[in-house]
Order: C-alpha cells, then structure tokens, then sequence
C-alpha cells in the first residue's frame, strides 16, 4: 500500500481535476447532445465556484450545502437567460452563449467586495474529499445515461438533427432544450464548487474564453456519441500538460493543433463506436440480431 | 467635451470596423465564423514589427508586408483546413472549432518566438504630431487610421456593389450551389475571400498596433470578442454592419470609458452584444432566414 | 374535421395566399392540387403551426389551431410528412418511429431514472408498435439500419411509417410520392389506401394527377394563392378554370396527364 499512498500524496490533485474535468467535458456532452452549441459552461462554472466558496467563507456553511448553492445558482441563471437565448440557433446560440460568458466575467471583475475582483477569493477551505468526486461523477453519469435511455434522450436526438421535425412529432423542443441547458449548467456549477474546494483559490480568469475552449476541447476530442467519450477526453486533456511537461512552452501549442488534427481527422473524436464496429466488422462475423436501443 | 470624444471614438471605431470587415467577409461568403481572425491580426502587427526593426522598413512598406503576409496566412488555412472540412460537408460549427484550435496554436507559437512581452514600434517610425482644427486635436496617426480605414472600406463597399466579382460574391452569399451551377468559380472566390479577410485582419493590426503602442501575443483574443460584438451587432455576414456597427462599439466605449469608468469597457461590448441577441438577434442589417446550401 | 375559412398569408408585400376556404370532410382522402408556386406547402405550415396566417381561421374538431405551438398541434391529433424528406438521418428506423410516438410515453423522471416496471413496459410496447409499423410499410427487415443508408423511396416510406406512429386521426402528406418511379408509386399508393381503409383522414399535395385523381374522393385546387375550385375529381377534371390555369403555366405533365 505504500506506493499507493506515495502515488496519492504527489497526484491526487491531478486524479480529481480530471474528475472534476469529466464532470465539466459531461456538461458540455449534454448541450451538444441536444444540438446546442453552449459555450456558456465556463461561466456557470465559475458561478458554481464563487457560490459555494462564499457560502463556505462568509456565511460558514456546512460542505453539502455549499455544493447544493453551487448547484442552484447557475440552475437559476440558466433557466432566466434561457428563454430567449435558447430562441437563437446554430452560430448565433454560440456568440450569445460567449457574449454571455464574458459578461458574467466581467461581472465579477468589477463586484470587487462580493468576489474580490482580480485578485480573486483566496483561502477557500479545502474540503472536496476524493470521494466527493467519484460520487458526482458517478451520480452523473447514472442520470445521463438513464436520460439517453429514454424518450428525453431520444428528443434530444431528435431536436440535434431536425428541431422542426421533432416538434412535429409532439416533442416541446424549447422546453427540452431548457432542461438541457438548465441540466447543463447544474453539472458544471458542481464542477466548479468541488474545483474551488480542492484549489483553495479561484480568479475571474479562470472561467472565460480559455476555459470554455478547454471544456469543448474534451467533448469534441474524446468523442460526443456517447458518455465515454467526455470522461476519455477529460483524461487527455487533463494529462497532456503534465505528459508534454518536458515540450515547456509548447504545450497549449500542441493542444491548439490537436484540436485542428482532430476536427480534420477524426471528427467524431477519439471514442467512436461506430468507426470501431466497421474495424471489428472487417473480420467475419455472424450478421447480429436486430437489436432494439442498442447504444 | 463631446466632440473630442467623438474623433477618439473615430479612430477606434474604424480600426473595430476594419477588423469586424474580415470577419464578417468569412462568414457571410464562406459562412464560417473564423475565430483565428484574431490570431491573424496579431500576426499582421508582429510582421509589421518585424519588417520595421529587423528590415529598416519604413511604415507605409511594413504595413503592406503585413497585408501580404496576413494574406497569405488566410490562403493557407482556406487551403489546408477550411477546405478539406467545406469538402467533407461539415457542419458549420466544426470548422469554428478548428479555427479555435489554430487561434490557440499561433497564439502561443508567437509566444515561444517572440516573447510574451509587449514589445513596441520605435519611436522614430511612429508620427506623434497633433492637428488642431475646430477646437479638437486628432493625431496624425489617428487621421491616417480613419484616412486608410475608410480607403479600404469604401474600396471593398464598390467591389461588392459596382463589380461582377462583386456580384459574383453576393450570389455565393445566398447560396454556393446555386452560384456554381451560375459558372461562377466559387472555390477561387472562397481562396480570395479568405485572403482578403485576412489581408484586412493584418492591415487593422498594424493600425492597433501603432494606437496602443503595444504588439504582444495575445492581443488578437480581446480584439476577436470585439469583433463578434461587432458582426452580432450590425448582422453577421453585412459589410455596412460591420462598418456601422464597429463605430458604434468605439463610440460606446469611449463614452462609457468617459462618463463609467475604464474597468467596464470591455463588458461594454458583450453587454451590447448579449442585447442585441436577445432584442434583435439579427443586428441591424442581418437577414433572419439561415443562408441555403 | 379540418376547416379552412377566409385564411390569407402575406410576407411583407407579398401575398402568398388568399380567401382559402375548404373542408376536409372525417375520414376521407383529401387532395390539394395546383400549378408549382400556387402555395400548397404554405397552406401545410399554416395548419401545422410553422407559420401563422394572416387572416382566417383554421379549426381542427371545431377547436381553432391559429397560435397553437407545433408540437401540441402535433397532439392534438395531426401528422405530417414533408415534401424534403425530413427523417433523422444518424438515428436507426426503429428509432425513428419509437421518436414518434413521443406524446404518447407518460412517464416521468423518476420512472426512467429507477428503471420502473411502469417505464420499462412503456418502453417495450412502443418498441414492439414501432417495429410493427414498419412492418406495415414493409420497412421492418431493416429496422436497425441507419436511416441515412436507405433508398429514395424508402425513406418516404419511413416517414410515413413516423407520422402514423404519432397517432393522428388526420395525416397530412406533402408530396408523398415525389421523386418516386412508377412502381413505387403504385406501391405507395395501395399503401396510402389501406391507411384510408383503416379510419384515418387524408390530407396530401400531390403534383402526380393519376395519383390525386386514382385516390381522393375530393380535391381542391389552388393557383396564385386562390383557390378555384373545389370538388370530386370528375368535376375537377372538367372544370374550365382547372384545365386553363394548368395550360396557361406550362405544366406539360399535368396536361399530359389530364388530357388521358
């Protein structure tokens, strides 16, 4: 056991950022899998962070609670911004999502008392044990997966590939993509309060632009057909830095071409069930069944 | 006084607008949302340096090595990534997502070579007169902003409305296939597209470049959130809205900077931004309708 | 049970469609005919709820539809195909009924999230439905195959399969057989017949006129937004102002078709 306890003293803070990371690249999985390019995620992550972390620092709130502020406070503010944001399709829904999230940088840039502005909160109680991690982790993927078993993973479906079609097959397509975005958003406020009580300081900085890219980089890398996909992306991009560590300053530079290779080569990203079935289909095999719901 | 506001606000607006015409040439041609456009105007500003210390380039002959090289920039990412992907019939969100990776490459590549600091033109080479005329005092940089700025505007504005290569590029706007099956070379007019855009890119980050005084790596990211703001506002694809609505975003900065305080300036921007879509997402001159294939 | 009265659509200046009025009598084949641009799909978008008219009224069951959302359109008892095949290419065939029938699975978050015996017989009875409905359309040896994968004709078919999985009492068919060759149109038309046979009412834009003539019972016929006659195919064939606005447009298939 001794290795292990070694092993965990020097890398325990990168095994739950890549927690955290999955719950995130999840987060962003579940807008795309309803056919919304939301790049809002970065900043209703940071509200998660600055919620929790106040109600822990200034009003001394026991863990669980915090983390449930940072779950509802960026729940709120997707739901109020939703309604008429979520009328905007395509490119439009990206621009706003990222207007928005620099809004709410910059909002917190300037509400210097509340969030301590540019220096950010520091000394925020390191409470996010590894089993609150797992634990989110976990109960997450249970939800989503459940969710894309039945018929609101199904509109979902529906909406990504037709909005208009769906609705004409009875489906609510704004009210789906409420519960998307809404969902969405809970998932990375989580992200963002477990992050804030593992990194004991958090800056505006860290929830804008660069930080929505990196979360679009995990889903679109690791493959959005399914769950795998955003936790393996997650793990990427999460150790790359740390395994490039030798290549210094050129890390973000490969992390920057990765992506274009990506998007150029293997455009359903790493974890593609289907490319692996026509790989497996090459050797002979009995024609399967016809399987009802397989994925 | 408001005047003095107002030929501040002149200069900056035409330097959004030139920036925000790239842009929008992108999307409303090729229907991409370039987000490396930032990337090229940082690389126009750093070829233009470049040119003035390392070659003893005068100004006016580095502004145009940043035309070209900013140019060809554009030309290579068409051929070797925007391509491939209009071939492959992607989504258009996939090709935003390609730029953002190349933004981030050449970001941090400028990094690696250059330096993270800001580095500067040369005192000699940058004009600091001041006119005076009519109880304001502009620059002699800031006319020649507004001078080359409105020259290239107004340029681009006569191709597209006088010209069959104007035409020619309206008609891919509305529709690609219906413009090839006109005879129309639409792979070469997306080639020159990408091209020009990026030509102006470079050309308004040399101007921004000598404005701030300031050449550093990543100063094409904020620009780039400008730039949206921008195209969001006067329609995306809509070259007056990008004239329009880049003078607009300079007006209102200069006033909030006047009369709020600095620290808003940049929320100024996607407030208007996060507005404009909610009230009129397609901005002032934006067509609503999605363009066909 | 779909009634049209006085309705009109204008875009800006542009009339598209004006003073339409007609029945759609239950349980009949209706059919809405006219010259290309005569407005046929607008009329379609209006009753569906993608567009809203600009005067008149629409009423389904007596209940109007103006103002109503799509999709409770949708539930309130009407199907649709589209003209450009509208199916979910990336979903299997099997899954694209199963999404029809949306509306009708009842339960909630709680039933799907524990896997609730409630759940998972709804779940398996719209499965087994959804394989029957492409049964019926002859689609079901190939239920688990992409969508995308599937010939011109079949994906119509596929669509027809979808719509009727929403349970409507009224389908509306755009151009159901557009684009097809001869043998799959008689094929898609003792389809269609069968679908009458059993209770549901029909409502299709067809530019096809032995289709249209060979099926419906009633027919109306729309040019420039107006329409200019009504009635049963005899009398729509004889009618002067029928044959002139189809002579008068160049329609060479039509009068070809008219003529025999």
């Amino acid at each position: 056991m001794e290795w292990f306890d070694n092993f965990w003293a020097v890398y325990s803070n990168l095994v739950l950022t890549i927690g955290i990371n999955a719950l995130l690249a999840l987060s962003i999985w579940l807008t795309l899998s309803c056919g919304l390019l939301a790049m809002a995620n970065a900043a209703f992550m940071g509200i998660g962070a600055y919620t929790a972390s106040l109600l822990t620092m200034n009003v001394g709130a026991p863990f669980p609670v915090a983390l449930a502020g940072g779950v509802i406070a960026p729940t709120l503010v997707a739901l109020a911004i939703g309604g008429p944001t979520l009328r905007l399709s395509g490119v439009y829904l990206a621009m706003a999502t990222l207007g928005f999230g620099e809004v709410v940088r910059v909002l917190i840039l300037n509400a210097e008392s509340f969030t301590g502005g540019a220096l950010g909160l520091n000394g925020i109680p390191q409470q996010t044990q590894w089993w609150h991690v797992v634990l989110a982790l976990v109960v997450v993927l249970l939800l989503l997966w459940r969710l894309r078993r039945s018929r609101i993973g199904r509109a979902f479906e529906a909406i990504k590939e037709d909005g208009v079609a769906a609705s004409l097959m009875g489906i609510g397509v704004m009210a789906h993509k409420m519960l998307a975005f809404a969902l969405g958003a809970a998932i990375a406020g989580l992200a963002g309060a477990l992050n804030a009580h593992l990194t004991f300081f958090i800056g505006p900085s860290e929830f804008g632009f660069d930080r929505g890219v990196d979360i679009l980089t995990m889903a679109i890398l690791g493959g959005t057909s399914g769950l795998t996909g955003p936790v393996l992306g997650a793990l990427i991009v999460t150790l790359l830095p740390e395994l490039l560590r030798g290549f210094k300053d050129f890390r973000t530079m490969l992390n920057g071409a990765i992506l274009v290779l990506i998007v150029l080569f293997l455009p359903k990203g790493l974890w593609d069930p289907l490319r692996f079935r026509q790989w497996f289909a090459r050797a002979p095999r009995k024609p399967a069944p016809a399987t009802v719901g397989e994925r | 006084m408001l005047e003095q506001q107002l030929v501040n606000a002149l200069s900056l607006g035409c330097v959004y607008a030139l920036f925000a015409l790239g842009f929008t040439l992108v999307f409303g041609v090729l229907g991409v949302i370039n987000l490396s456009h930032g990337a090229i105007f940082m690389i126009g500003a750093y070829a233009a340096l470049q040119a003035v210390t390392k070659l003893a380039f005068p100004l006016w002959a580095s502004l145009i090595a940043a035309l070209v090289i900013a140019g060809a920039f554009g030309f290579v990412i068409d051929l070797l990534i925007l391509k491939p992907l209009r071939k492959r019939n992607a989504p258009h969100l996939i090709p935003m997502i390609a730029t953002i990776g190349l933004a981030i490459f050449f970001n941090n590549a400028s990094q690696g070579l250059f330096g993270a600091e800001n580095l500067r033109f040369p005192n000699e080479v940058v004009p600091n007169e001041q006119l005076h005329f009519a109880g304001v005092q502009i620059s002699v940089l800031e006319l020649a902003i507004v001078l080359l700025s409105f020259a290239l505007m107004t340029g681009l504005l006569l191709v597209m409305r006088r010209t069959q290569l104007g035409r020619a590029l309206r008609a891919i706007a509305e529709s690609p296939k219906a413009a090839a099956l006109l005879g129309i070379n639409v792979e070469g007019l997306f080639y020159l597209t990408s091209t020009v855009a990026a030509a102006l890119g470079g050309v308004a980050g040399v101007l921004i470049a000598l404005y701030s005084n300031a050449v550093f790596p990543l100063m094409g990211q904020p620009m780039l959130h400008k730039g949206i703001a921008v195209i969001i506002l006067g329609g995306m694809g809509d070259i007056r809205g990008a004239l329009l609505g880049g003078l607009f975003l300079g007006f209102a900065e200069v006033m909030s900077v006047a009369y709020i305080g600095s620290t808003m300036r940049d929320a100024v921007a996607f407030g208007l931004l996060f507005l404009v879509l909610l009230l009129r997402p397609q901005g002032m001159f934006g067509k609503v309708l999605e363009r066909k294939a | 049970m779909l009634k049209l009265t006085q309705v009109s659509k204008r875009f800006g200046g542009l009339s598209v469609l004006q003073d339409v009025s007609f029945d759609v009598p239950a349980g009949s084949v209706f059919g809405l005919i006219g010259p290309n641009g005569a407005g046929k799909t607008t009329v379609f978008n209006l009753i569906t709820g993608l567009l809203a008219p600009s005067g008149g009224t629409i009423e389904f069951d007596g209940r109007s539809l103006v103002g109503v959302a799509p999709h409770q359109i949708t539930r309130r008892g009407l199907g649709r195909t589209f003209q450009n095949i509208r199916i979910f290419k990336e979903m299997s065939l099997l899954e694209n009924v199963v999404v029809g029938m949306h509306a009708h699975l009842t339960y909630g978050v709680p039933a799907l999230l524990f896997s609730l015996p409630g759940f998972r017989a709804q779940e398996r009875a719209s499965h087994a439905k959804a394989l029957e409905l492409l049964s019926w359309v002859g689609l079901d040896h190939k239920a688990s195959d992409v969508a995308d994968n599937l010939s011109y004709g079949d994906q119509r078919k596929l669509e027809l399969a979808r719509a009727l999985a929403t349970e409507p009492r009224l389908l509306l068919l755009d151009e159901p057989v557009a684009g097809m060759n001869s043998g799959e149109k008689v094929e898609l038309m003792a389809l269609i017949q069968r679908i009458a046979q059993r209770g549901y009412t029909i409502f299709m834009i067809e530019h096809d006129m032995r289709f249209v003539m060979g099926l419906c019972q009633r027919i109306a016929v729309l040019n420039f937004g107006r329409i200019i006659a009504e009635g049963t195919p005899a009398e729509i064939q004889s009618n002067p102002a029928v044959i002139e606005a189809y002579l008068g447009r160049e329609d060479d298939e039509a009068i070809a078709e008219g003529a025999r």
